[in-house]
């Protein structure tokens, strides 16, 4: 009974699937944008590899670009002050920096809203208060927040360089919308963002280096690497700890299982 | 337990005389794991992963209720909760990527140590108990895997969520109901999280105790062997400890290298960038795809693109991927040739690799939008899984001639290290019992 009972349910199925699969299928347009469409250049990062560690300098060169060029329209809401510490900036200077910045508060006074200079506890502020301001402000676009972004797009750190140095003209047959740009590293080639880098020497870095535009790209992409993964490096020390210690724990737990079972597998009487 | 060989145990302190006269654990213990237990002293690799698929659940287990102390199921601050244990709590980076990357091994364990069964017929009499067990304990972890995915609120858990709830809703006449009442509203929010995390954190518990019967039921006939041919005498078995406690403990110790190499250097290579953007109801990712280990199930689910028999395309879709997973409860029964290890069933033997290569076609099908010829590929993966179980095997399992067994495991040990000559015996002699007649 339930062989001819799996053979009758079999046979539905069967039937249903070849009867789907012999069907014609609409004639299809291939995708214009797939066709336009840029995978990011591979680029060699210092924080790469099972023993990569970021490049304290370019981090601090990178939350320069952030802090002069990007955060005019993205958050970092993510990250704290306090967490500046891993670029290698002292206590006094990520006050400094917090300072800087204005935090939502409440007035201790009359309990209305206000705002304080930022303290290194708090986090990066917010650029808009909301989605709907966002949009407003940025005739209908929602500039996203950065602190995840190179965890949140495919092949991360190349694709940010890549994207924000990748604007070129459109392809003859190709229509940019009004108000958008060309860009085919991004998924639909038409981007709402401006260029951000608009020429070498846009910025000038405090520790001298010529701020080309490849430059300020990279060093970008290695601060927002940090941004989205701020523990990378004890990930990957403690990773390779982690893997020394079980290599020869397997070892010796090799070791005893042959020993263990050297009477079974070599019977002396045969 | 299983053996009248099996060596008893004597306590030797006072205390464990004491003990063993009042709560017997040792006793219970030196039975299951220890030197009480007679194995097959010719168990292959392949049955090391039983045991590291336990182990897999107690690292989830572990990691997950301390993940649950920081971790907040309210649709407003999930997403924030999980990167502050990323971010703020101490290691907590690690253990979240432990949880996440653990969920893929375990699973990656199961479909092994599930194959192994089909591949050495460790599903046949007597061991159908336990072989349905198994399917109740892999049911069981789909379910936690998906909503623990949920729970980090990320785009690809609230579109999963979504997409994997609406099969609720192809059920004839009541489907809306049924739909409404386990989300807890009219699509994923507040009270379908909350819910998903509680349920998340029950099911593993539950899991943990169908593995205690599946345990269980295991002791009782023992352990399969890769020759499929059932324990004769001492000649053909080991004690559990030390033989087996030594090479599970070797197996765990590359298992787990390979585990750390995923966790600390590739932590997010299994996952989905999708699910670093915070959940949003409002804005549809291009392509939703669940884990790597659901996709052949969401091959089949997508198989089906026309109505037939006046049945929906979506409802024949929801009833093929639960009837894929329902069929393997049936096994046991359709697979009647009473020799278990396809070592010696040389057709049967060619159809199972084919299996294992259609699951991974349906597993890449599963991963790829729905575009030829990628619809078509999935749907004849999809026919021939059916196929398999269904029609296949019962019509091997009666005309295949299958190899002459060893006489016992002993034999083919000494034959393996050329001490003993081959003398095969025909027929199902040290197979399965056979069917009775129907």
């Amino acid at each position: 009974m339930v062989r001819l009972g799996a053979l009758g349910v079999g046979l539905l199925f069967v039937i249903a699937l070849l009867w789907g699969a012999v069907q014609p299928r609409e004639a299809v347009t291939p995708d214009p944008v797939a066709a336009l469409h840029k995978h990011p250049i591979e680029i060699a990062w210092t924080q790469d590899g099972a023993f990569g560690k970021f490049d304290r300098k370019q981090m601090q060169r990178g939350f320069q670009v952030y802090k002069e060029i990007c955060s005019a329209c993205h958050s970092i809401h993510r990250v704290a002050f306090r967490d500046l510490a891993a670029l290698g900036f002292s206590a006094p200077e990520i006050k400094a920096i917090a300072a800087g910045y204005d935090v939502p508060s409440i007035d201790d006074k009359t309990g209305e809203v206000s705002t304080r200079k930022g303290l290194a506890s708090d986090k990066f502020p917010l650029i808009y208060p909301n989605e709907i301001a966002a949009r407003a402000a940025q005739n209908g676009a929602l500039p996203p927040d950065l602190s995840l972004i190179t965890k949140a797009r495919e092949d991360g750190p190349n694709y940010v360089h890549s994207l924000i140095t990748g604007y070129a003209d459109a392809p003859a047959n190709w229509k940019v919308p009004d108000g958008l740009y060309y860009n085919p590293y991004f998924k639909s080639v038409n981007i709402a963002m401006p260029p951000p880098l608009a020429a070498d020497d846009q910025i000038t870095y405090v520790d001298g280096t010529k701020a080309t535009k490849d430059q300020m790209a990279r060093d970008v992409a290695t601060f927002l690497t940090w941004t989205a993964e701020p523990k990378l490096e004890a990930r990957k020390e403690t990773g390779v700890a982690a893997i020394i210690f079980l290599l020869v724990m397997t070892g010796l737990g090799y070791l005893s299982y042959r020993k263990v079972w050297s009477d079974i597998k070599r019977p002396k009487t045969a | 337990m299983s053996f009248p060989w099996a060596k008893t145990y004597e306590p030797t302190t006072e205390f464990g005389k004491y003990m063993d006269s009042r709560l017997p654990l040792p006793r219970f213990v030196y039975g299951a794991l220890g030197g009480g237990y007679p194995t097959p002293k010719n168990l292959n690799y392949f049955y090391n992963f039983g045991v590291l698929a336990g182990v897999a659940l107690v690292i989830q287990i572990i990691t997950g209720v301390v993940l649950g102390m920081h971790y907040a199921a309210n649709t407003g601050i999930a997403f924030d909760s999980v990167e502050h244990i990323m971010r703020d709590v101490n290691s907590g980076w690690m253990l979240r990527y432990m949880h996440a990357v653990g969920a893929s091994f375990f699973f990656a364990v199961v479909y092994v140590h599930i194959f192994r069964g089909l591949y050495y017929g460790s599903y046949k009499p007597p061991r159908e108990v336990l072989w349905l067990l198994g399917l109740v304990i892999f049911l069981l972890m789909m379910a936690t895997a998906f909503m623990g995915y949920v729970l980090v609120w990320g785009q690809m858990s609230f579109w999963g969520a979504t997409v994997i709830t609406n099969l609720f809703s192809a059920v004839p006449i009541v489907g809306d109901a049924i739909h409404t009442w386990l989300l807890g509203g009219f699509s994923p929010d507040n009270a379908t999280l909350n819910r998903f995390f509680s349920l998340h954190y029950l099911l593993p518990f539950i899991i943990f105790g169908v593995i205690i019967l599946h345990v269980w039921a295991l002791h009782i006939p023992g352990s399969n062997n890769p020759t499929g041919v059932e324990v004769k005498g001492p000649q053909d078995t080991v004690p559990f400890h030390p033989y087996y406690t030594a090479k599970d403990f070797f197996g765990l110790g590359v298992y787990l290298t390979l585990f750390a190499v995923v966790v600390f250097f590739l932590p997010n290579a299994l996952g989905e960038v999708d699910n670093y953007i915070p959940a949003n109801p409002l804005s549809t990712p291009t392509h939703i795809v669940p884990e790597w280990y659901l996709l052949p199930f969401y091959a089949i689910l997508k198989a089906f693109t026309t109505d037939f028999l006046f049945i929906p395309a979506k409802l024949w879709g929801v009833l093929a991927m639960l009837s894929a997973i329902v069929l393997l409860f049936f096994l046991p029964w359709l697979d009647t040739s009473p020799v278990r290890s396809n070592k010696y069933r040389p057709l049967n033997r060619i159809f199972f690799w084919v299996l294992v290569a259609d699951c991974v076609l349906l597993g890449v099908c599963g991963g790829k939008l729905a575009v030829e010829p990628w619809v078509r590929i999935g749907q004849l993966a999809s026919a021939y899984y059916f196929a398999h179980f269904l029609i296949i095997i019962p019509l091997i399992a009666r005309f295949e001639k299958t190899l002459p067994l060893p006489s016992s495991i002993s034999e083919s040990v000494l034959a393996k290290y050329g001490t003993a000559p081959a003398s095969g015996t025909a027929g199902n002699y040290g197979g399965a019992a056979p069917q009775p007649a129907e």
